[in-house]
């Protein structure tokens, strides 16, 4: 004890890091902080799970594009603790992604962007980006088939940016086409350059922190001024100030423990995604759905009206962006609490319902055709011969079942067709399979004559009970 | 005298200041422009394209239109599955054929030839494509793309080439 305690007091003669790191840790915070000001240190922790796991990995991951996909296999099939640690990186990067959203509403919602801290706000900004772009890399390097068609979905989207589309989307692909050069480049920036960018902004961002404090919980009637506020806070902390250690941070010492325990069980529990195919660009029997946080954005494209497509996909996340970053701007001064905010309030609400309703519909996709949809069997069609059932054959081979369901069987595309023939006469019947409609191709020139009127015998026999 | 000297002092410093700004300029820029140019290499890549075979003229059936596979123009040694592509064939005559490109004109996902329908359908966010290629329903914003082919020496080859891009 007596070695340990003079080769401590050594140190920090000779460094002085000891009594750096007691007064950092002891800095007098605001009272009353709460369990509301968590999440930032959880993101931090969920960061540096991230970073822990994702080095593991590194030792096993072998970033060719010819030869990951069996790397993976060998990590999540062959050895216990790879498949552990490759789950712990996938909840890690769930829980990071859902911890720095929940952290911006926090903040947004506490008005902790105004003054003093516009910077940290910013920083902020640069570092929710870095993550969603280590989202999608990470997604990326899970070098299976899902990944290679999202990285053309990817490169496609920056195609729509003008004059420089196909030059950004060579750039993403690493070449004109999939390839031996596209992982290695998404391995790069996923491993180097984003923790790289994430390192440096949350240094700066710990920075501040440190150098304005952390906002104090807004009550209404104090707004902010500019003039006054650094006074303010200066004489609040000499007068009611806590430390930091441990009266504030052995909540996010509790809660951060708690995110790490959840994380591991669920790696241990659920484990990581399934690997899917193998990364084969000519199998085309491919259904490439993104990671859960991308889900309503997948969702977006599908229901986005096809004119403003292009000015969306390229303005969309630029005028988020600029929104995020002008909003210190905008409103760096006057009252800081959501209830004095009714706007931020339902800003907040409504951000969360769009992304919710997106995220449902995105989930069970209604406009991807069902191509594993079973045939209507018999006993669904009703009879076993003649017209009626072979209509009910035509209905099954000709693709209708892909996008319309009948007695619960079928895609969800179009209008579930149980009891058209209720709706819908012969010749109207006619008419919409002819000519399509909305979102339904024509088959005029598909059908013969006599298939057409034996699919509308069938589709006019679906009545209601 | 005293004066002059201190003017010509603080001249020294402001040239040393200056000097090692721009020397500091000089080397961050050496080391940037190779690491730079490394990372945008893949822009300037002449474009690659290849006639590859997929078959022999006969092994197509007049009408049909199958999934062929081939090799990339430029495959690097390490790509190993990668380097495949695929594209969809039809033969229209007795040495004529069409080929679709298999990646949707909305955002590149893999579309289907479903033969029955005579459609080829996407997965991802529902386009639909009748059989010459033409947008039957859903958001792309452009029939699908085609790759040159043609019948040599009995073999059907199809010009391996970049990945269609969709631009504004």
């Amino acid at each position: 004890m007596r070695i340990l305690k003079s080769t401590m007091s050594w140190l920090d003669d000779r460094t002085g890091l000891i009594t750096s790191m007691g007064s950092i840790m002891r800095h007098p915070v605001p009272p009353g902080s709460a369990w509301f000001y968590v999440f930032g240190s959880a993101t931090l922790l969920a960061f540096l799970v991230q970073v822990a796991t994702g080095i593991a990995l590194a030792f096993m991951y072998v970033p060719s594009s010819g030869e990951a996909y069996q790397s993976l296999q060998f990590i999540s099939n062959d050895t216990t603790i790879g498949r552990v640690v490759r789950g712990m990186h996938n909840w890690g990067a769930s829980a990071m992604i859902a911890l720095v959203f929940i952290h911006m509403v926090q903040v947004y919602l506490f008005a902790a962007y105004k003054y003093p801290r516009e910077m940290n706000w910013l920083t902020g900004v640069v570092l929710l980006a870095c993550t969603v772009v280590m989202g999608f890399t990470g997604q990326v390097v899970r070098w299976d088939q899902t990944a290679v068609w999202s990285i053309i979905v990817a490169a496609e989207q920056v195609g729509r940016v003008p004059l420089i589309g196909t030059s950004l989307a060579h750039f993403v692909i690493g070449g004109e086409t999939i390839g031996g050069a596209t992982l290695s480049r998404m391995f790069a920036y996923h491993v180097f350059i984003i923790p790289g960018l994430i390192f440096i902004f949350i240094g700066f961002h710990l920075y501040l922190v440190l150098r304005d404090g952390i906002s104090e919980p807004p009550e209404i009637g104090k707004p902010v001024d500019p003039k006054t506020y650094r006074d303010t806070y200066e004489e609040m902390l000499k007068q009611k100030g806590v430390p930091f250690w441990p009266d504030a941070a052995w909540r996010d010492v509790v809660f951060g423990c708690s995110v790490i325990v959840a994380i591991l069980l669920l790696a241990i529990i659920v484990g990581p995604p399934e690997l899917g195919k193998p990364p084969d660009p000519s199998n085309l029997d491919a259904l490439p759905v993104p990671d859960w946080y991308f889900v309503f954005y997948f969702a977006l494209f599908a229901l986005m009206p096809p004119e403003l497509e292009s000015y969306l996909m390229v303005g969309g996340p630029l005028v988020l962006g600029i929104l995020l970053i002008s909003l210190p701007f905008i409103s760096n001064r006057g009252e800081r609490s959501p209830l004095r905010r009714p706007w931020a309030f339902a800003v907040v609400v409504f951000a969360i319902m769009a992304i919710s309703a997106l995220w449902a519909i995105g989930i069970s996709s209604p406009w991807s055709p069902h191509f594993d949809a079973k045939p209507l069997t018999a006993e669904v069609i009703g009879v076993t011969s003649g017209h009626i059932y072979e209509g009910g054959q035509l209905f099954n081979d000709k693709g209708c079942l892909y996008c319309h369901a009948i007695s619960g069987h079928g895609g969800q595309r179009g209008p579930d067709l149980t009891d058209v023939g209720s709706r819908l006469s012969s010749n109207e019947l006619t008419w919409r399979i002819m000519n399509g409609g909305l979102n339904m191709p024509a088959f005029g020139g598909i059908l013969t004559s006599d298939e057409l009127s034996k699919l509308v015998a069938f589709l006019h026999s679906r009545r209601k009970p | 005298m005293k004066e002059n000297t201190k003017t010509g002092e603080c001249n020294r410093r402001e040239f040393l200041a200056k000097l090692s700004i721009a020397l500091s300029g000089i080397a961050g820029a050496l080391v940037a422009i190779p690491v730079i140019g490394s990372i945008i290499a893949p822009l300037f890549q002449k474009r690659q394209e290849v006639w590859r075979s997929v078959g022999a003229v006969e092994s197509f059936e007049i009408g049909a239109t199958v999934q062929v596979s081939f090799i990339d123009a430029s495959p690097l040694l390490w790509a190993g599955i990668t380097a495949k592509s695929a594209a969809w064939l039809r033969r229209v005559g007795e040495e004529e054929f069409i080929a679709f490109s298999v990646n949707c004109a909305h955002l590149g996902c893999p579309v289907r030839w479903i033969a029955g329908a005579k459609l080829f359908m996407c997965p991802c966010h529902g386009g639909v494509y009748y059989e010459d290629g033409s947008v039957a329903s859903g958001p792309p914003p452009r029939g699908l793309y085609q790759y040159p082919v043609r019948a040599n020496n009995g073999q059907v080859e199809i010009l391996a080439s970049p990945i269609p891009i969709t631009t504004t």
